[in-house]
């Protein structure tokens, strides 16, 4: 349990420790292991959205004399339909391995249906069209409200809708019904004096990462096989495919490279098993690295949604009822983030009574993945919303509608246990006082506030601490870095031994090395594999104390350690970390400290955007003016890295409001496959991002931390929406604001 | 006696709002709970969260339960 003391390293935004690497272009990502006898792989891609798959011809393929195996879905197990955990929630192996390579239907344009290795990637590219696929075309299903449709053509004839108490007897789109409510929804719209009620759309939105997917594989004769690869989650990759292959897991090491940004759509495993597959046939390490395009078509951005959002309350604020309905498009196969959605929408307020319900609906698109707090952006947008208007209705403050009504410790949440000690309250505070909110609004611009709010979440952890005779260590954990966590790790460590955390050389390990740790992901590294972290660093004050206490002839109990120095508290005796690591051969071995933890009570993080934009009313292009992003760290490791947590969320956030969109044909084919169409902020487009970082301690991390990466992402939808809203005096109700829909805005509204 | 308080989906499973248990370790309130609700499967408790008195964590199969806990069940959050 944290309490407020004071840290010798822990605040401080040292240097990060894999700096060097990356400005010199030393950094190893997921393209660049070459390994000898290296072949290419490329795959070949469904170009259609719906089509039943009639036969696929290899013949000619493998006869062309530079091609050294060809994959297609028969290469995998037999599977059966069973969870396995990846991205949000758990997804289905056998979808799973369907995504990877299509069995008997491509589910939407860019679908893996086959994949070729051969001896060099232009080689590989141009044999993907000696592999002849016939289809049966069918009328794809690109939108969740024409996917929901009695009559809308079924992409999976097995899928029942869950959640109703009846099997329905028909085949549907809608995988999943879910409802979550609390108290009495039309007693509490019955005493509201003002109710707003809106319906508000979000659109298929990616991740955006720099870094493609990317893999180099190695599969031994005796199954021993080795991948490298671009991943938030080593272990998780691990999992996948040694399902999808029938590997057992200790026949497959995963490495993780440097990774080039994830933010969720590198849970999941396209490649990897279909490149193990060439491996095994050709005999030969296999490198696949997807293009930019692939990486639009066929990965995982996050859901398209349509939603509803109702809120009742009092004259005096008090909010009295609040109801939601959303439909979360998953893509070709089931498993949207819908449910967090449902959970998060209306979690920032304490209200009796609420109700929301949620659809989980698969249509003609690449399977969702995690997108930074999945489904959490979409629902809190459309609440956020009404809030905003709500606070309009009743002549409030926007913040101080939000005061009155905020969640804090003791609030019933609609998904089960109540708060424990959370920062709304602090960070409504800091908006409000903050020079930003201060500021009169310019001529013409519009101003939009919103909160936002993510669970974070703990899991499992593997460290170890390592020291060296020297007195210096390296830590070993197993959490890929996509934020900055190595030097919070370093910090940590630094700050339970008492030496300098350069002094500390964290490094990310192999599934061989350490066991288990769960993927990067949920805001969860610099508290769970921070605390695994601590309690590693502490096994090492234990033992060092051990050694100590032996060479003085004293008990263990009788040794302080303090500013790396054991101290005799029998007597004047001191002795350094240094010198107990120096003498570790005569006094029983090296010294190491070991965590394997499944960490539990992982705090919330909330935040709050303050946002001004001035709209041309001519072109319909928006600009942001200033923006500013405040957010409960409970304990800022390392400042610098979590105000650039809040900067890139805030980013990512605004982007999909202001522009980000897969626009399709009326056959399903994406349209914008590249960062020219596909227009994400650069940092041209913005001002500064500037950041209030509140510190409202975690009870149940030693120092007090919360995760920070994600909740970020979810304000900016409503406080973008709600200023260009109040730039140009009309609703917004549906995203991105890009200039042709804000301009039909003007001229229509 | 602990009490383990359901989601309205698991309502629709153990047709109550919430149940009291006696059992000192995690798994043998899971058992309890099968044995007692016969819709309630294993493997689907066992995929979700728990929240013990407000603490979310995964799978606690050893966890000792205090006799005042509560226990709430909810979907698992990976995040991203």
């Amino acid at each position: 349990m944290s309490e407020a003391r004071e840290f010798k390293y822990i605040g401080q935004s040292t240097i990060r420790p894999d700096g060097y690497d990356k400005v010199t272009g030393r950094a190893a990502y997921g393209a660049d292991l070459t390994l000898p006898g290296m072949i290419w792989g490329r795959i070949l891609r469904s170009p259609h959205a719906h089509a039943n798959i009639l036969s696929i011809d290899t013949t000619k393929a493998e006869a062309h004399p530079d091609v050294l195996a060809v994959a297609t879905y028969a290469d995998f197990v037999e599977l059966q339909s069973k969870s396995v955990a990846a991205s949000e929630g758990a997804a289905d192996v056998l979808d799973l391995a369907r995504n990877c390579l299509a069995d008997d239907k491509a589910l939407y344009h860019g679908h893996a249906i086959a994949a070729i290795a051969a001896r060099t990637e232009r080689a590989a590219k141009d044999a993907l069209s000696l592999i002849e696929v016939k289809y049966e075309l069918l009328p794809p299903v690109m939108d969740v409200e024409d996917a929901m449709k009695d009559d809308a053509p079924v992409l999976h004839a097995d899928m029942f809708t869950a959640g109703y108490e009846e099997r329905p007897s028909k085949a549907s789109n809608i995988a999943v019904r879910t409802e979550m409510k609390m108290g009495d929804i039309d007693a509490g719209f019955a005493e509201a004096d003002v109710i707003i009620e809106r319906e508000f759309r979000t659109p298929t939105a990616h991740q955006g990462y720099i870094e493609p997917h990317a893999c180099t594989v190695r599969y031994d004769e005796d199954g021993q096989s080795m991948i490298w690869c671009s991943t938030q989650g080593h272990f998780d990759v691990r999992t996948s495919t040694a399902k999808v292959l029938g590997m057992d897991l200790g026949k497959l090491k995963v490495i993780a490279s440097e990774i080039g940004g994830g933010f969720g759509g590198k849970t999941v495993v396209y490649l990897e098993p279909v490149a193990l597959v060439l491996s095994k046939k050709s005999g030969r390490p296999v490198k696949m690295v997807m293009e930019r395009d692939e990486v639009f078509i066929a990965t995982g951005p996050t859901s398209a949604a349509k939603l509803r959002a109702k809120i009742g309350a009092k004259k005096d604020g008090t909010i009295t009822a609040c109801q939601g309905w959303m439909a979360y498009e998953a893509g070709a196969f089931k498993g949207s983030p819908m449910m967090p959605g449902v959970m998060t929408m209306f979690t920032p307020y304490e209200c009796a009574n609420v109700t929301v319900e949620g659809f989980d609906v698969v249509v003609n698109k690449s399977k969702s993945a995690a997108y930074r707090a999945p489904g959490a952006p979409q629902a809190e947008y459309a609440a956020e919303m009404v809030v905003n208007e709500l606070a309009e209705a009743l002549g409030m403050d926007p913040i101080d509608l939000r005061l009155k009504n905020a969640a804090k410790a003791g609030t019933q949440t609609i998904y089960g246990p109540k708060l424990k000690t959370v920062g709304l309250v602090e960070c409504l505070e800091a908006a409000k006082n903050s020079p930003h909110y201060q500021s009169a609004i310019a001529e013409g611009n519009g101003r939009g506030i919103a909160a936002g709010f993510w669970f974070n979440i703990g899991g499992q952890s593997s460290v170890t601490v390592n020291m060296n005779p020297d007195g210096t260590g390296t830590i070993v954990e197993g959490s890929p870095d996509i934020g900055g966590s190595r030097a919070s790790m370093q910090m940590m460590a630094a700050e339970v031994l008492g030496i300098a955390p350069s002094n500390l050389n964290p490094i990310i390990a192999d599934t061989e090395t350490l066991p288990y740790s769960a993927s990067t992901g949920g805001s969860r590294t610099t508290f769970a594999t921070g605390m695994a972290v601590i309690e590693a660093s502490e096994s090492v004050v234990a033992q060092v104390k051990q050694r100590a206490a032996a060479v003085w002839n004293v008990t263990a109990e009788q040794v302080d350690y303090a500013d790396g120095v054991a101290s005799n508290t029998a007597g004047d005796d001191k002795l350094t970390l240094a010198e107990v690591c120096k003498s570790a051969e005569q006094t029983g071995g090296q010294i190491s400290g070991m965590a394997n933890i499944n960490a539990r009570g992982a705090g919330p993080s909330f935040a709050v955007h303050i946002c001004d934009v001035f709209v041309d009313q001519d072109t319909g292009k928006v600009d942001v003016i200033r923006y500013t992003a405040i957010q409960d760290a409970g304990k800022a490791i390392h400042p610098a890295y979590v105000e650039g947590q809040l900067q890139g969320g805030a980013v990512q956030g605004i982007g999909w409001a202001l522009n980000e969109e897969y626009i399709f044909d009326e056959n399903g084919v994406m349209e914008n496959q590249g960062f020219l169409d596909y227009r994400i902020p650069l940092a041209s487009d913005l001002p500064m991002i500037e950041t209030i970082v509140v510190e409202v301690p975690n009870a149940f991390h030693p120092y007090g931390v919360r995760g920070v990466g994600e909740t970020g992402i979810i304000p900016p939808l409503a406080t973008v929406g709600w200023a260009v809203g109040k730039a140009i005096d009309r609703k917004v109700e549906e995203l991105p604001c890009s200039p042709p829909r804000v301009l039909a805005l003007i001229q229509n509204g | 006696m602990a009490t383990v308080i359901f989601s309205s989906e698991l309502q629709k499973l153990t047709g109550e709002e919430q149940t009291s248990v006696k059992a000192r370790i995690y798994k043998d309130i899971i058992a309890e709970l099968i044995t007692r609700y016969s819709s309630l499967e294993e493997e689907n408790l066992m995929k979700m969260a728990i929240a013990i008195d407000g603490e979310i964590v995964h799978n606690p199969l050893l966890e000792v339960i205090d006799e005042t806990s509560e226990l709430h069940f909810l979907y698992r959050i990976s995040g991203g």
